[in-house]
């Protein structure tokens, strides 16, 4: 690889007790890529990407993105960095509006008076936007913009939480199985959000257990295991198998794919 | 992962169909829903509209059995100047409530402020004015030393309020001498003092400078609630905190935000108590946090935090001003406004808990 990645993590470690999270992981991102993450259950893929995106903070270890030291205290950092993540817990929330939601934190402001100095919303313009990103997705099964999102099945909430991230999304985008509760339909409309994204030269993170979703977008797949990186491998050199047997342990990854 | 799904690089087969699938959305039987449902779907949409309905079948109701006296234009101007304290406590109360939190301090902290107003102005010559500030910025400092016990010890609010309840009253009794100042005293050295006591008159109706008040603070802070991003905020935060901090909310400098502002409210009400009860009392509205959260509580706010509108919280304290109100002229023993205040306390509670099963 000649390129510098874009974002980078070395002996990251993040400890909850007796529970080693993350121990030594590192990590690479390269501009403009799709890089899978897979790993068992619990081999620590969110405290990963959690890590990166301000949501926890390691106890060890260091992040650089585009070559400059991060140090993230709060995932409002990491967006203002232009790291934008859907987390598996989606962050959305739910007596809110689909529009809030969406826009939390980056509200518009009306335009003069109202907006400059009483601070009033610009809501016609929110859901404006809100609207039409959730079109893009193909989410419009949604009919009211302005229901509570505790009244949206689990996939449509999953989608607005995918919709907020590519929306507004600069840097790298960070996707923590994003398609686990999304029909087949849906699940399709986010492959190809991220090849759309990733078109837009964005690179990508993309958590998930399904294998040949991963096979498909992945540029290159990082596999995970008990709280580290174990190698990187490209889906055309490897076979589904291969990957499975190397994140479940039941193989060895062969040496130079552990080179990183 | 099974073996049949290992091994296909792209695509997959049963996703061919795709191109040919029924674009149409999921469309369920509306006209067979029952009446509950779509009672339940307004409410949540819409919580405020239990209190409203409540406020409007009780005034109705004693107009009925207690007549004219009860529905004159003067009665009800007078219910809203009762009410006007405990609306102003129960509207600061709101604003922690939305944050699924609880202020046991609010009457604490108005009467430890009416005190520190009244003792500068009366009794140390401080032009009034600038009595009322330090009031103001005391308010504002009571809420804030609250607001960061809650966010840096991480205390339960309903612990750190009960401890800054008794921490306030204590200072009161300290500063004030357990001493009253007398009205007179206020009239020679400080009457703007009892500015909102002041009223006007619309034909037979008093209108007092404190219920206008009262009106004034709610809308104002339901503008900020519903129409700024701030606003949004505190609904998110008493919503799911943590989900609001991965948002990108700064959850804790918010929260300390919403503690003074809530302060700061209560030193409108110590101001526009010395109006109401003419005099500055150490003693006086001991019950005033109790009876804020009752407001808050009839007026439809979730006690779970992220739901309900500041504005239901008005309601909620008149509907207790015309029950007491209307009780009385009624001609029945006061004790029957507590019975059944209590009544309605637990009916907005379950009726709360009902709405929230709307996405279950
Ligand atoms: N907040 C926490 N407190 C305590 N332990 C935690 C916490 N978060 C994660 N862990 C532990 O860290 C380990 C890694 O968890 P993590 O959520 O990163 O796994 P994962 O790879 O994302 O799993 P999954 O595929 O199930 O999402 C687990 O053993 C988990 O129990
Ligand atoms: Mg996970």
């Amino acid at each position: 690889m000649t390129q510098e990645p874009i974002l980078k993590a070395r002996g990251l470690v993040k400890r909850y007790g007796k529970v080693t999270a993350l121990d030594q992981a590192d990590f690479d991102l390269y501009p403009g890529e799709i890089l899978a993450v897979i790993g068992d259950n619990g081999a620590g893929k969110s405290s990963l990407i959690k890590a990166i995106s301000g949501a926890v903070i390691p106890d060890e270890g260091e992040i650089t993105l585009e070559g400059k030291r991060i140090q993230f205290q709060s995932p409002l950092e990491a967006r203002d960095a232009g790291i934008e993540t859907v987390y598996q817990t989606l962050a959305l929330s739910p007596a809110l509006s689909i529009t809030d939601n969406m826009f939390v934190g980056r509200e518009l402001r009306k335009p003069g008076f109202m907006g400059k100095y009483l601070r009033m919303l610009d809501h016609k313009a929110m859901e404006a936007f809100a609207r039409e990103k959730l079109n893009d997705l193909g989410l419009m099964t949604i009919q009211n913009i302005n229901q509570a999102v505790e009244t949206l099945s689990g996939g449509q909430r999953q989608g607005v939480a995918v919709a907020r991230a590519a929306a507004f999304g600069s840097k790298v985008i960070i996707l923590d199985e994003p398609t686990a509760a999304l029909g087949v339909k849906e699940s399709r409309k986010v492959l190809e959000l991220i090849q759309d994204v990733r078109s837009r030269g964005i690179p990508i993170v993309l958590i998930s257990h399904n294998m040949p979703h991963v096979f498909e977008v992945a540029d290159r797949i990082h596999v995970h295991r008990l709280g580290s990186r174990l190698c990187t491998i490209r889906p055309g050199e490897y076979t589904m198998s291969d990957a499975v047997a190397f994140m479940t342990g039941a193989a060895e990854p062969p040496a130079e794919a552990t080179a990183a | 992962m099974s073996e049949e799904t290992v091994s296909r690089p792209k695509g997959q087969d049963f996703e061919a169909s795709l191109e040919r699938s029924d674009k149409r959305v999921a469309s369920f039987e509306h006209n067979h829903r029952g009446v509950m449902d779509h009672i339940q779907k307004a409410l949540h949409g819409n919580p405020t509209l239990v209190p409203v309905i409540v406020l409007v079948l009780s005034v109705v109701i004693f107009g009925v059995i207690a007549g004219g006296k009860f529905f004159s234009a003067f009665n009800l101007t007078l219910i809203m100047q009762q009410v006007s304290i405990i609306g102003l406590l129960a509207a600061a109360q709101s604003l922690i409530i939305l944050t699924a939190g609880i202020d046991l301090s609010v009457a604490a902290i108005m009467v430890l402020m009416s005190v520190i107003m009244g003792n500068l102005a009366v009794s140390y010559g401080v032009p009034t004015f600038f009595a009322l500030l330090i009031g103001f910025a005391g308010g504002g400092a009571a809420g804030f030393l609250n607001g960061l016990m809650v966010t840096r010890l991480k205390l339960p609010p309903f612990i750190v309020t009960l401890g800054t309840w008794n921490i306030f009253y204590a200072l009161n009794l300290w500063l004030s001498g357990a001493q009253s100042i007398r009205s007179q005293d206020i009239d020679a050295n400080a009457a703007a003092l009892k500015f909102f006591g002041e009223a006007f008159k619309l034909g037979s109706a008093r209108v007092t400078y404190g219920s206008l008040l009262m009106i004034v603070v709610f809308f104002a802070l339901w503008f900020l609630l519903n129409k700024t991003a701030w606003g949004r905020h505190v609904y998110a935060i008493g919503d799911d905190k943590e989900a609001a901090e991965l948002a990108g909310i700064r959850t804790d400098r918010t929260l300390v935000q919403v503690y003074m502002l809530a302060g700061l409210v209560c030193a409108i009400a110590a101001w526009s108590s010395v109006g109401r009860i003419g005099s500055i009392s150490p003693q006086a509205f001991y019950e005033g946090n109790l009876q804020s959260i009752t407001a808050v509580v009839i007026g439809g706010i979730s006690l779970f935090g992220g739901r309900g509108s500041i504005l239901g919280a008005l309601f909620g304290a008149l509907i207790v001003g015309v029950f007491q109100s209307g009780l009385k002229l009624a001609g029945v023993d006061v004790l029957w406004q507590v019975f059944a205040v209590g009544w309605l306390i637990i009916l907005a509670v379950s009726i709360d808990q009902w709405i929230r099963k709307v996405s279950a």
